[in-house]
């Protein structure tokens, strides 16, 4: 049989978000799969260099609509460790709760997902309308739906008041009752059982071997988590278990994603309980002295990674970010290589894929040698102008033109 | 037990429900207390010193001196196409000039709009 070439993507494969894969067909089966990365940078790491570590906070947290915490999280953390601020402990506890809520809001909104890459529409509005519940609450808390701006350097920026905390409990009964019946749902209702079992296989030693992190690890049966490994914020003072799976497949990731639902609520209880009294935050100054910080943190998608290297002034030398999804990249090849085409979009989807936070780089290709190209930002800069000199728009007497070269 | 239909019973009693969704431009949508919506600023509060301008991650705020008063007075003037409505300049404003409203109704049709003083 022969083999034919089809792109998927970049607009839109699985969820609405842009990445290239280009599939190797050989009949309805995939032979071999790449991830063509670059179709989404943002240029946030530079952009980070020229801004002030609080005006960071909020450039990182847009990073990710949905872990926008985590990004936050895990970039405050690592700014605190260079600098030695010691952080209140209730802004610890603080912190994780909305940690644990944000996980709520954003694994619910993966089971709506799946059920919408399987035509499983009234899992999808259902689910998508008890995600509601966790939305108001960390709109309460925070002051907005998605970039809750709670981070701050040497803290948090907001208090939980008792009339608050029993907001959130109330709501966290609702949204128990109501994961309880999507677990029924998920593991009795034959459609999406017979859908997801075998698909995106991923054994325990592949995934170890191809780094994948997060969920789909777990799905694979090994325990590893950031926040039973290596404790940030108040996890090392919480009771909670590392929901995994022995399925290893799509079905695997939706039940560990179920049972990590539960746990949160368990997390979330026992924070709100034992939070100790105090102040939020510490005053820390503009400027961080010279060093380097590494973090981590266990985003709903699997570990968060920031790196910042300080100079001493008021902004960082160099800020690198890796989001989940580029650790996990490596095993969608794997899992997609083998299978049908009409599982791509699921497995995709499995892994709960976050492109805009992965894309690190721009690739060129010249359509007309099929060749393809690096640049650096002053090497694009001078094709770009030029590009547009051939084609009658002169940029090189503008200030555009002018600068740099 | 294991069957198709499984969400069955629950759509049946969703039936006999009201609508979860508010039909939101005819029906007022509440926003909670403390909300980050759009900036209001007391000229009476501020000094000038301009931490705000210097602290928005997005250069959004400027804080200008009025002609003609008595008084050192000045007004603050937000491009809200450029307000990320991240609450920085509240936090940081040591006299407490600036706070955020509950206001999020803020779109225009025409660019030029979005540049206010307040």
């Amino acid at each position: 049989m022969g083999k034919i070439e089809i792109p998927l993507g970049p607009q839109h494969p699985a969820l609405e978000e842009p990445e290239s894969f280009n599939l190797l067909l050989q009949g309805e089966r995939v032979a071999a799969a790449t991830v063509a990365l670059g179709y989404n940078h943002r240029g946030m790491e530079k952009a980070c260099e020229s801004r002030t570590y609080i005006q960071n906070i909020y450039l990182l947290e847009r990073i990710c609509g949905i872990c926008s915490h985590s990004h936050s999280t895990c970039y405050v953390q690592t700014v605190e460790q260079i600098a030695g601020v010691r952080v209140p402990e209730r802004a610890l506890y603080i912190r994780t709760l909305i940690g644990e809520l944000e996980r709520i809001h954003s694994h619910l909104l993966w089971l709506g997902i799946a059920g919408h890459e399987i035509g499983f529409m009234t899992l999808f509005m259902c689910s998508w309308k008890d995600r509601e519940v966790v939305m108001d609450i960390l709109e309460m808390l925070t002051g907005n739906r998605v970039n809750y701006g709670m981070n701050t350097i040497g803290g948090v920026r907001r208090d939980i008041t008792p009339e608050q905390a029993e907001e959130v409990l109330k709501a966290l009964d609702v949204l128990e009752e109501r994961t309880k019946y999507y677990t029924k749902v998920a593991t009795e209702e034959v459609t999406i059982i017979s859908r997801l079992s075998g698909v995106g296989k991923l054994s325990n030693e592949d995934g170890l071997r191809l780094g994948a992190v997060g969920p789909v690890l777990r799905a694979s049966g090994v325990a590893r988590d950031v926040r039973k490994d290596d404790p940030y914020a108040a996890y090392a003072n919480l009771d909670f278990k590392v929901a995994t799976d022995e399925h290893a497949d799509v079905f695997g990731r939706t039940v560990v994603r179920v049972l990590e639902l539960m746990e949160s609520y368990k997390i979330c209880r026992q924070v709100l309980k034992e939070m100790p009294d105090g102040s939020i935050s510490v005053k820390v100054p503009g400027k961080v002295p010279a060093g380097e910080a590494m973090s981590r943190y266990e985003a709903p998608r699997g570990e968060d990674l920031h790196y910042v290297k300080a100079n001493g002034t008021d902004m960082p030398e160099r800020v690198k970010v890796r989001a989940p999804t580029l650790a996990n990249l490596a095993a969608i090849t794997h899992m997609i290589e083998g299978g049908y085409l009409a599982d791509v979009p699921i497995v995709i989807a499995a892994i709960d894929p976050c492109f805009s936070c992965t894309d690190r780089m721009v690739k060129v290709t010249d359509l007309k040698t099929g060749g393809e190209k690096k640049f650096d930002w002053d090497g694009l800069r001078r094709y770009s102008i030029d590009f547009y000199a051939k084609r009658g728009v002169d940029f090189r007497n503008t200030s555009i033109g002018k600068e740099e070269r | 037990m294991k069957s198709a239909g499984r969400m069955i019973p629950y759509l049946i009693s969703m039936l006999v429900k009201k609508p979860d969704t508010v039909l939101y431009p005819y029906v007022h949508a509440n926003v909670p207390e403390h909300f980050r919506g759009a900036l209001k600023f007391d000229q009476e509060k501020c000094v000038g010193c301009k931490l705000c301008q210097r602290i928005c991650p997005t250069g959004a705020i400027a804080i200008e001196k009025l002609e003609n008063t008595e008084e050192k007075r000045f007004k603050a003037v937000v491009l809200m196409d450029q307000c990320i409505f991240c609450g920085q300049c509240v936090d940081s404003c040591p006299r407490k000039a600036l706070e955020n409203t509950e206001n999020f109704e803020l779109a225009s049709l025409d660019r030029k709009t979005l540049k206010v003083d307040i």
